[in-house]
C-alpha cells in the first residue's frame, strides 16, 4: 500500500454553496445601460394577466461572487489541462489555444445565420474549407456539417440509407450492428424507424464474416460498424465486409469516432463504407466542454450525395459562397441553421495548424502510444483480446476481480494518483472493461508515471483490496451514492 | 508539431521496447492494398501567427460592421466579460462529461444549478442538462410526448420556427407519425378554431411556440384546456427564453423547451447553441439527455452525479429515450454564469429594456406611411412589418446604412409577402433604431413620389404584381 501517492497532493480548495444559497437580495452583477427611451414596465406592455413579476427563488449576487463561485467550482474539475485523461474511445487531446481565439473572433462569433449570404462569406467560406478538408481526409465524395455531434451524425446517416434504400424500391426494415459498439449506434437506429439487430463478434473481436453472411438477409438496410472497433482492433477483413453488404444491396455506415487511428494512414471510403461521421471534439481537438458541444459531420460516397441534409454550402466558379436549397431528395434538415458553426472554426484551425503531415504523426503518436501502455501492462492485466492495438488498448480487471476489486475500482484508485480514470463500462463484449486512449498529446514521461501508476494499483489490489475499493481518498467528494441519487431524484435546487 | 509532446527520441525508445524497427509496422494490421499511399492534401502546416492571420481575414468578409435586427431564433445580446473568462478555464472547457464524479464536481454542480435556472425561469419542476439546440429539443419534446401517450400524431403551430418545424419532420418521417400544421389568426397568435378542429383522440401532442416566429406572444389559458380535454400533451416552445423575465410561462405547459442561446452564448453563425426541455416531475423518466441529481458521499458531504442513466444510450442502447450523448454542456454553463450575473433583477431589467426599446421601434414604424404593424397582438422584442413596398428593396436600403434590418418573411410564410421580422435588444441603440426609420420614411417617400408621377404608376403596380 502507497500511503503517499507520489503524483497526487490534495490542494486547497473553498467549500462552496450552490448559487443560490448565495443569493440576497438587492444584489445584482451587471449595471445595465440607461434607456434612451422612456422606460415602460412589462405590466404597460403586455398586459397585467401576462407579465411576469418575478421568478421566484432566481439568485442575486455581484459579479465578483459569480467570479469566485465558478473559479472554485472549476477547481474541482479535472482536465486535459490538468494531466493525463486516457478515457477511452473519447480522444481527450489537447486543445489548442489559438482555436479557442481564432473560434471568437469578432464577425466570426457575431454573424448571424440570417445575414445575407454576400456578407457572410468568411463564415461561409470556413464551412466549405472544412467540407473539403473532410472529403480529403475520409476519401468520400461530399459532406455536411450539420449534425450537433457523433449521434446526431449517425442519425442523419441511417436516414440517408432509409432514403437510398426507399429509392431503390424497398427501404427494409434492419440495421446490423455488432456486440461491441457503442450505446448510441443502436439508439440512432431505433430514432431513424429501423431496428436493430445485432452481430456477434469473432474470437478476435471482429466481424464474423459466417455471421455476416447470415444475418445480412434480404430484410437488412446495412451494417453500422466501428473502425477501428471499440476495441482498438482494426477489421482486418473489412474490404470483404463491405463487399458483402454491398452484394446483398445493402450499405455500410462507419462510426468515424476512432478516425484519431486512421488520419492520414487510410481513407474509410477506400475501404468501402458509404456513410461515415466524425467526432471533430474527438478527433480535430474541439474541446469537450465538460459534455459538448462537440460536432459530427457527416461524409458519403456519391451514392447518397443527393440525400444529405439540407442545405449545403457551395462554391460557385466565380469563387463565392452561397447556400443550396434546392435538394429535392435531401432527408431535410437535423437542427437549424447550418451545424455547431463555432465548434467547426476550431476543427478547421486544428487540421490548418497541424497539415496533412501534422496529422499523420498525430495518428502515427497516439498508435505507438496506446500499444505502448497496452504491452507495458499486459502482464498484470488481462487482455482479453491479444492483438496489436491501434489508437487505444482494451485490458480487464479479470484478474484483480477475482480479489473483489473491479475496474471502476482500480480508475477511481487512480484518481489518487493524480490521473483521470480510463474508461470504465465499455466496451460490453469484454467484462469488466480497462479501455485506454493515451492519444497523441500523452508524451513517453507521463505514460510512464501512467504505467507505474496502473502497476502500483495492481500491486494493491494484491496487498489490500479493501483500500481500493474506497478509493479515491484525495478528492474533494468520496465515492457517492448513486443508488440514492437515483431512487430519490433531488434534480434541482428548492428554498 | 508544436502539439505533439514525444520527442523523436522518446519514439524510438518506444518502438524499441515494442520490438518494432518502425512506426509502418504498428500499422501493419490494415491491409496493405487499403493504406492512403499519399500525401493528405490539406492546408498547412501553420505556425499559431498564420493561424490567426487567416481566420482573420475570413472574420473581415463579415457583418461585423452592421447594426443588426436580425433574431429568428438567434438573438444577439451583450455578453458580459466575465462569461468568457470563466468559460476559458481549462478546467471547465478541456473536461468530458463527468461520469468520474469525484473528478467532476465543478461541471455537475454547475449543471445542477443549470437545471435549477431552467426549471425557475419555465415554472416547470425539472429540466435536463441541455440538448443540442432549440430545433432538437422541440422535436426530443415530441418524440417523448409520442412515448409517454402512446398515441402517434402530431399537431404544430405554423408559428413555430420553420427550421424546427422541418427537423421534426426529419425525425418524425419514417415513423409513421403523422403532422398537422394549425394556422395563425388575424392576430399572430394560433388560430383556436383550428387548432380544435384539428385535435382528435390520435393527438398525442400540440407544439406551440411563445414568442411564436411571428414575434407574437400565445395566450395558453384556452389553449391548454382544449388541449388537456383532448387527451393530448401540450409542449411549449421558447427561444427566446430572456422574454420569460416579464411574461409568465404557461402554468398548463406538459413541456416547455427550447433555445436558451439568448443567455451569454455567441450568435456563432448558428451554432453551437443550447437546447433545453423542461417538465413534470412525473415524466422524468421519459425524458432524454443527461440529469444531474444531488447526493451524498461516504461521508454524509452533498455532491451530485450523473442520474437516471437508464434512459440513456449508453445503458439502455435501443431502447433510449434518446441517442443523444454528447450535448452542449459549455454552453449551458455559459448560461448558468450569464443567469447568474444577470439574476432576478438584471434579468427583468434586461428583458423591459428589449421590450420598450421594440415597441419603441414598433411605434415609429407604424407612423411610417404605408408601414404597418400587421399584428396586434402582445410582442416581446421582435414583431413583422409590413414594408411600404418591397422587402427585398428595403432591406437593400437598410443595409446601405450598416444595418441588417430583419428577416424577410416570405421566405417562410409566401402569404407574408413583403413583412419583415424584426427584432430589437439592448445591442440596438436608439440611434440606429431612429436612423432605420428614416430609411423606411424615404423608401416610402420615394415610393409616393413614383406613385405620382403618371408613368411611375403604372411601373409601381406592375412591381407588385412581380
Ligand atoms: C464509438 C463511439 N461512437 C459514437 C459516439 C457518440 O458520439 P457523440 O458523443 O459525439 O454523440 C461515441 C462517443 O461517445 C463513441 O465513442
Amino acid at each position: 500500500m502507497k500511503e503517499h501517492p507520489r503524483h497526487a497532493r490534495p490542494h486547497i480548495t473553498r467549500d462552496e454553496n450552490l448559487i443560490f444559497e448565495r443569493s440576497s437580495p438587492g444584489k445584482c452583477g451587471v449595471d445595465l445601460p440607461a434607456p434612451e427611451v422612456p422606460a415602460a414596465s412589462a405590466a404597460e406592455l403586455l398586459g397585467e394577466d401576462l407579465s411576469r413579476q418575478e421568478i421566484p427563488g432566481f439568485p442575486e449576487v455581484s459579479e465578483l461572487e459569480v467570479i469566485r463561485h465558478f473559479t472554485r467550482l472549476s477547481t474541482w474539475n479535472y482536465g486535459v489541462d490538468t494531466g493525463l485523461y486516457p478515457l477511452g474511445s473519447c480522444t481527450m487531446k489537447y486543445n489548442p489555444r489559438i482555436n479557442e481565439v481564432v473560434a471568437g473572433l469578432e464577425g466570426l462569433a457575431t454573424d448571424h445565420p440570417y445575414a445575407p449570404a454576400e456578407l457572410t462569406q468568411g463564415c461561409l467560406k470556413v464551412l466549405y474549407d472544412t467540407t473539403r478538408c473532410m472529403a480529403e481526409i475520409t476519401g468520400m465524395d461530399a459532406v455536411s456539417l450539420q449534425p450537433s455531434a457523433g449521434a446526431q451524425g449517425e442519425l442523419s446517416g441511417i436516414l440517408m440509407i432509409h432514403a437510398c434504400m426507399a429509392d431503390r424500391g424497398n427501404p427494409r426494415k434492419y440495421v446490423l450492428i455488432p456486440d461491441s459498439a457503442h450505446g448510441t449506434n443502436p439508439a440512432s437506429v431505433t430514432t431513424s424507424g429501423y431496428q436493430v439487430k445485432n452481430l456477434k463478434s469473432d474470437a478476435h473481436g471482429c466481424v464474423d464474416l459466417g455471421e455476416l453472411e447470415l444475418a445480412m438477409t434480404e430484410d437488412v438496410a446495412g451494417l453500422m460498424l466501428t473502425i477501428p472497433n471499440t476495441l482498438g482492433i482494426f477489421e482486418v477483413h473489412i474490404r470483404e465486409i463491405c463487399e458483402l453488404v454491398h452484394r446483398k444491396g445493402g450499405l455500410v455506415y462507419m462510426d468515424g469516432a476512432n478516425m484519431n487511428a486512421l488520419v492520414g494512414v487510410a481513407r474509410p471510403a477506400d475501404f468501402g463504407a458509404d456513410v461515415m461521421h466524425l467526432n471533430v471534439h474527438k478527433t480535430f481537438s474541439t474541446p469537450h466542454g465538460g459534455g459538448g458541444p462537440g460536432a459530427g459531420p457527416v461524409a458519403v460516397r456519391k451514392v447518397l450525395e443527393p440525400y444529405l441534409p439540407s442545405p449545403m454550402v457551395v462554391k460557385s466558379p466565380d469563387g463565392t459562397y452561397s447556400l443550396d436549397y434546392d435538394r429535392p431528395k435531401s432527408i431535410g434538415r437535423v437542427r437549424a441553421f447550418y451545424g455547431n458553426f463555432g465548434v467547426v472554426v476550431r476543427t478547421l484551425a486544428f487540421i490548418a495548424a497541424n497539415g496533412g503531415e501534422g496529422l499523420r504523426q498525430s495518428t502515427q503518436d497516439a498508435v505507438l502510444n496506446a500499444n505502448y501502455v497496452m504491452r507495458k501492462l499486459q502482464d498484470l492485466y488481462e487482455l482479453p483480446y491479444n492483438e496489436p492495438c491501434m489508437h487505444e488498448c482494451v485490458l480487464s480487471d479479470h484478474r484483480q476481480a477475482a480479489r473483489g476489486v473491479h475496474t471502476m475500482d482500480i480508475a477511481k484508485r487512480l484518481i489518487d494518483y493524480g490521473f483521470h480514470p480510463y474508461t470504465t463500462a465499455f466496451p460490453l463484449i469484454v467484462p469488466g472493461a480497462v479501455m485506454i486512449e493515451p492519444t497523441e498529446s500523452a508524451s513517453k514521461e507521463e505514460l510512464d508515471e501512467f504505467i507505474e501508476a496502473m502497476r502500483a494499483v495492481a500491486e494493491e489490489v494484491e496487498e489490500n483490496p479493501e483500500f481500493v475499493l474506497k478509493a479515491p481518498y484525495t478528492t474533494r467528494v468520496s465515492r457517492l451514492d448513486e443508488a440514492t441519487a437515483a431512487r430519490k431524484p433531488i434534480l434541482r435546487w428548492k428554498e | 508539431m508544436r502539439y505533439l509532446p514525444n520527442s523523436p527520441r522518446d519514439r524510438e525508445e518506444m518502438l524499441r521496447t515494442l520490438g518494432h524497427s518502425s512506426i509502418e509496422e504498428l500499422f501493419a494490421q490494415i491491409p496493405e492494398q487499403i493504406r492512403f499511399p499519399g500525401r493528405l492534401d490539406l492546408p498547412g502546416p501553420l505556425s499559431e501567427q498564420e493561424v490567426l492571420e487567416s481566420f482573420k481575414q475570413a472574420a473581415g468578409q463579415s457583418t461585423r460592421e452592421y447594426a443588426s435586427l436580425l433574431g429568428a431564433g438567434a438573438y444577439l445580446h451583450f455578453r458580459p466579460a466575465a462569461v468568457d473568462s470563466l468559460l476559458s478555464r481549462g478546467e471547465f472547457f478541456t473536461a468530458y462529461t463527468p461520469y468520474q464524479a469525484e473528478l467532476a464536481q465543478g461541471t455537475l454542480q454547475a449543471m445542477f444549478e443549470f437545471q435549477t435556472l431552467i426549471a425557475q425561469l419555465t415554472g416547470m419542476e425539472v429540466s435536463n442538462a441541455s440538448l443540442y439546440d432549440g430545433s432538437t429539443a422541440t422535436t426530443e419534446a415530441v418524440l417523448m410526448s409520442l412515448r409517454l401517450t402512446r398515441r402517434n400524431r402530431v399537431v404544430v403551430a405554423k408559428t413555430l420556427h420553420p427550421e424546427y418545424r422541418e427537423v421534426m419532420a426529419t425525425y418524425l418521417r419514417q415513423m409513421g407519425t403523422e403532422i398537422a400544421d394549425v394556422s395563425y389568426g388575424a392576430s399572430g397568435q394560433l388560430d383556436i378554431a383550428a387548432l380544435e378542429s384539428a385535435l382528435s383522440k390520435e393527438t398525442a401532442v400540440v407544439v406551440v411556440q411563445s414568442p411564436n416566429f411571428l414575434g407574437t406572444i400565445e395566450r395558453f389559458g384556452v389553449i391548454a384546456e382544449l388541449v388537456h380535454r383532448s387527451g393530448a400533451l401540450l409542449v411549449v416552445t421558447v427561444n427566446e427564453p430572456l422574454s420569460l423575465a416579464v411574461v409568465n410561462p404557461p402554468a398548463d405547459a406538459d413541456i416547455i423547451c427550447g433555445e436558451a442561446q439568448s443567455f451569454g452564448v455567441p450568435v456563432a453563425f448558428g451554432g453551437p447553441y443550447v437546447g433545453f426541455l423542461a417538465t413534470r416531475e412525473k415524466f422524468v423518466r421519459q425524458m432524454p439527455g443527461r440529469l444531474v441529481g444531488q447526493t451524498v458521499d461516504t461521508e454524509g458531504r452533498r455532491g451530485f452525479v450523473l442520474t437516471l442513466a437508464t434512459r440513456e444510450q449508453h445503458i439502455r442502447r435501443e431502447k433510449a429515450t434518446s441517442n443523444i450523448c454528447t450535448n452542449q454542456s459549455l454552453c449551458a454553463l455559459a448560461a448558468t454564469i450569464y443567469l447568474c450575473l444577470l439574476g432576478k433583477h438584471g434579468l427583468k431589467a434586461l428583458a423591459e429594456h428589449n421590450l420598450t426599446m421594440a415597441h419603441y421601434a414598433a411605434d415609429q414604424l407604424a407612423a411610417v406611411p404605408g408601414t404597418s404593424i400587421p399584428f396586434a397582438s402582445p410582442y416581446f422584442n421582435e414583431f413583422v412589418v409590413k414594408a411600404p413596398g418591397r422587402a427585398d428593396a428595403l432591406l437593400s436600403e437598410l443595409r446601405q446604412e450598416s444595418i441588417l434590418g430583419g428577416v424577410n418573411l416570405e421566405r417562410f410564410y409566401p402569404e407574408l409577402k413583403d413583412h419583415l421580422l424584426v427584432c430589437v435588444t439592448e445591442t440596438v441603440n436608439k440611434v440606429t433604431l431612429d436612423r432605420m426609420v428614416e430609411v423606411y420614411r424615404d423608401f416610402s417617400a420615394q415610393r409616393q413620389v413614383k406613385a405620382a408621377a403618371p408613368s411611375g404608376a403604372s411601373q409601381a403596380v406592375g412591381q407588385e404584381k412581380a
